[in-house]
């Protein structure tokens, strides 16, 4: 039996109910400020953001891999790109970019032009260090993991 | 008459223990051990078959065919396994596991109090899985 064609992040995304972009980006930012407060270490934040984004990829890994059809990635250069194309399309509407390749193929920076996380967000002098996006790179973390790939 | 009759589902988690079990059919709901055990059984043949076939990068059994049921099995990526036994020759079985599958990624993983890997206790999940066989049945008969 022929195996369904992969979806676009396009056609994925205009076919999933939307929130409102701005109460997305106060939701995260009130998160952010929370912990902030709570644990007052710009580290300890890192850390909780990257553990809350870990949780959310574990589950987020099955939506995607149920709505995208698609099929095993043959090797981490295909991985990177499907996160960025189809997997940022359909989950943020944004499409990132993979860029830095090292040598090896190991190692590479996926770049999000237009981050609807950081609308509106200046970074205080105070923060400096904090990664105010840690979450997605624990989405990421945990959403490989998932299907076996294990990285930094 | 063509065939519609689902028996029963199952889902497995990725290290073979049973996470969801619904009985369909008139036998009567199977004894909890025996489910578990018959679970287990199943992902034991599955990661067996895939061992065994000749063929490279073979992902396991995905149809059984016995003289009284068809067993259709859906593996997704992540390890969670979903099959269904049937009346043999049903259609479309695939398709409603597809179904199934993103049934469980809404309703049960998007449960923030849903535990990962373990039982499967969400009353939305078991409504829209109701309302999805219950369309495919139809749908078939309908036919």
């Amino acid at each position: 039996m022929p195996a369904a064609a992969p979806r676009s992040g396009d056609a994925i995304f205009a076919s999933v109910e939307h929130v409102n972009a701005e109460l997305f980006t106060l939701t995260y930012g009130a998160i952010v400020r929370q912990l902030l407060t709570d644990l007052e270490e710009v580290d300890e934040v890192n850390k909780q953001l990257d553990q809350m984004g870990y949780n959310i990829g574990i589950r987020l890994i099955d939506e995607f891999l149920a709505k995208a059809n698609v099929s095993r990635c043959v090797d981490f250069k295909e991985t990177a790109e499907t996160i960025a194309k189809v997997g940022f399309k359909m989950f943020l509407g944004v499409t990132a970019s993979v860029t830095n390749w090292d040598a090896d193929g190991t190692c590479c920076s996926i770049v999000l032009e237009d981050n609807p996380l950081v609308d509106f967000v200046e970074l205080p002098d105070t923060c400096q260090g904090l990664y105010y996006c840690n979450v997605l790179s624990g989405v990421i973390r945990g959403a490989l993991e998932m299907v076996s790939v294990h990285e930094d | 008459m063509a065939a519609a009759a689902i028996y029963s589902l199952f889902i497995i988690n990725k290290s073979g223990g049973l996470i969801y079990y619904k009985e369909y059919g008139s036998a009567g709901r199977m004894d909890t051990n025996d489910s578990l055990r018959v679970a287990s059984l199943w992902h034991s043949m599955h990661a067996i078959s895939q061992q065994l076939s000749p063929t490279v990068g073979c992902s396991g059994i995905e149809l059984l065919e016995a003289d009284a049921f068809d067993l259709h099995c859906f593996q997704s990526l992540t390890g969670t396994k979903f099959f269904v036994v049937c009346e043999p020759g049903t259609l479309h079985m695939d398709a409603l596991l597809k179904v199934i599958y993103e049934l469980y990624t809404d309703y049960v993983l998007k449960n923030p109090f849903y535990e990962m890997e373990m039982p499967i206790r969400c009353e939305l999940f078991d409504l829209n899985l109701s309302q999805a066989v219950q369309k495919d049945r139809v749908a078939l008969l309908g036919r």
